[in-house]
């Protein structure tokens, strides 16, 4: 356990330097938020509620999604990663006494929480700040707010299991590209993040039901504004324990064989 | 110009020397203007209009953006990777041939992978054509042509300037996104649902609104007016590329090389 504890505390430091590049990407994250917020006011027009989603919990939940991108969104890659898989690089990897999942989960989710952690007090500080209608709510109660912590906290591990697995995938395909931009995309529609699942149509609402993709971001966000409720928000966490356990599983065993049939290219 | 066309046809032939590997990448580029798209077509189902445009009219202004969009990171690419230029020193071997530094950065890119969101906005504009209802003139299938015309050279402009602002710094450029992907995504709806100052600002500073909300207005019928004025407007707003083509020419004088 000790390498691993070690090698999340050196990745979390080595992450917390980029503070020029969080700041970039702060800016770019609180315009982006806000354009959103203005685009969405003119969908809703004057009575600001849409089928029991109102334009308030919208807000919120587009603050908070812009917030806590690192947490939620697929779509960021490492490169060290990638290029160890299609160069070779993997091979010095494998000769290390450390199981190889485990090292790179550890590297991608202290990679991540060093990235959320720097960038999500300024947006919520700002989102709070802004006049209403157009700011960021206080959550809705103390338990949700509470639930809202721990579903955000296991919605970053399912993540890194899902791209764990894309990553994986990489090994067969060898074209980092092609399966990171399919995954993604496919990611972020079904996880609420092209457009919030309330806003789906019925039918398209019950196929996010039975994918992981939504207990990383739909989950945490609608919980905050209650718009879950605690009922459904301790399913929820049910269902994201049980996406975690299959995937790392599932995620564990195929690096395991794949690294024993896998053949280095020498040279 | 005849080089140029020599540093694209090489391009090419390299980007499409692997055949699967290249369906696999036009597949995936696809996907994701397919993905915003639905996204985008969702809400208009669901909330009817924004602010009194209907879906297709929304549609005409999506596929002009995504069009030149498309094209301008397809033959700007090599502005948009500039910082991996000036970090790898390779900058300065551009400097001592005898070319001009534009032709020869815009040589060292060219992404046919961009063809996907092409043909994509193509279908886009043509549903919106047949299910809209434009009352089309000759003053407005000109005007349709410079809005992507117009656009290209604009999107192309803030590559080039996102280039220049690497001759100084190479962090935080993230920043740019919001005038290149940020613009793609949020200023196909009409501009009048930002509040004034965003407004101006896509009309004055970088203008977009010259290639889409303005002309667009007359090309749907919702003002009339002098329909040649809107027709040329978008090649007002391509003029654009002048303050960046000369910030470029700043840039390249300021240059100095780390060394190594």
């Amino acid at each position: 356990m000790k390498p691993y504890i070690s090698l999340f505390r050196v990745r979390l430091l080595n992450g917390l330097q980029y503070r020029a590049a969080a700041f970039g990407g702060l800016a770019t994250q609180f315009f982006w938020g806000l354009m959103l917020v203005f685009i969405f006011a003119a969908f809703y027009g004057e009575d600001g509620y849409s089928n029991g989603f109102s334009f308030s919990d919208l807000v919120t939940y587009i603050w908070l999604q812009q917030a806590f991108l690192a947490f939620i969104f697929l779509y960021d890659w490492d490169n060290e990663l990638l290029e160890m898989i299609t160069t070779g690089g993997i091979s010095y990897e494998l000769c290390r006494p450390v199981n190889l999942y485990q090292v790179w989960y550890v590297k991608l989710f202290s990679k991540r929480l060093a990235s959320g952690l720097l960038r999500f007090s300024p947006t919520v500080l700002i989102g709070l700040l802004l006049p209403y209608p157009y700011n960021l709510s206080l959550p809705h109660s103390p338990l949700a707010f509470l639930l809202f912590i721990v579903t955000l906290f296991l919605a970053l591990t399912l993540l890194v299991a899902i791209a764990m697995l894309i990553y994986i995938s990489i090994f067969k395909t060898m074209h980092p590209g092609g399966s990171i931009m399919i995954f993604g995309v496919i990611g972020e529609f079904f996880s609420g993040l092209t457009i919030p699942i309330p806003l789906m149509p019925l039918w398209l609402q019950n196929v996010t039901l039975y994918l992981p993709f939504r207990y990383t971001a739909d989950l945490p966000l609608r919980v905050y504004s209650g718009h879950i409720g605690t009922q459904e928000a301790l399913m929820g966490i049910a269902m994201q324990i049980f996406w975690i356990t299959i995937l790392v599983t599932v995620g564990a065993l195929i690096m395991k064989r794949i690294t024993r049939l896998s053949v280095v290219q020498g040279g | 110009m005849k080089l140029y066309f020599k540093y694209v046809r090489l391009l090419l032939k390299s980007q499409t020397q692997y055949k699967a590997s290249f369906a696999l990448l036009l597949f995936s580029q696809f996907l994701y203007p397919f993905v915003s798209f639905a996204g985008i077509y969702l809400l208009f189902e669901r909330f009817g209009n924004i602010h009194g445009w209907t879906m297709f009219e929304v549609f005409v202004s999506y596929a002009v953006i995504v069009m030149s969009f498309a094209v301008a990171e397809c033959f700007s690419r090599g502005f948009d990777q500039f910082s991996n230029m000036i970090r790898t020193g390779l900058f300065d071997r551009v400097l001592v041939r005898p070319r001009g530094t534009v032709v020869q950065v815009l040589g060292s890119g060219f992404d046919i992978k961009r063809l996907s969101p092409f043909l994509f906005s193509v279908v886009v504009l043509i549903l919106a054509i047949v299910f809209g209802d434009i009352q089309w003139t000759f003053v407005r299938a000109v005007m349709l042509f410079n809005m992507i015309v117009g656009g290209t050279v604009i999107f192309s402009g803030i590559y080039m300037l996102q280039a220049t602002v690497s001759f100084w710094t190479i962090d935080g450029l993230e920043f740019a996104n919001i005038f290149t992907h940020g613009i793609r995504q949020h200023a196909i709806y009409p501009l009048d649902i930002f509040p004034r100052g965003i407004t101006i600002f896509l009309t004055f500073i970088i203008p977009f609104g010259t290639i889409t909300y303005f002309p667009l207005q007359y090309l749907l019928g919702r003002i009339d007016g002098m329909g040649w004025l809107y027709a040329f407007m978008p090649l007002a707003g391509a003029l654009f590329i002048v303050p960046c083509i000369l910030a470029w020419r700043f840039g390249v004088r300021k240059y100095t090389s780390a060394g190594s």
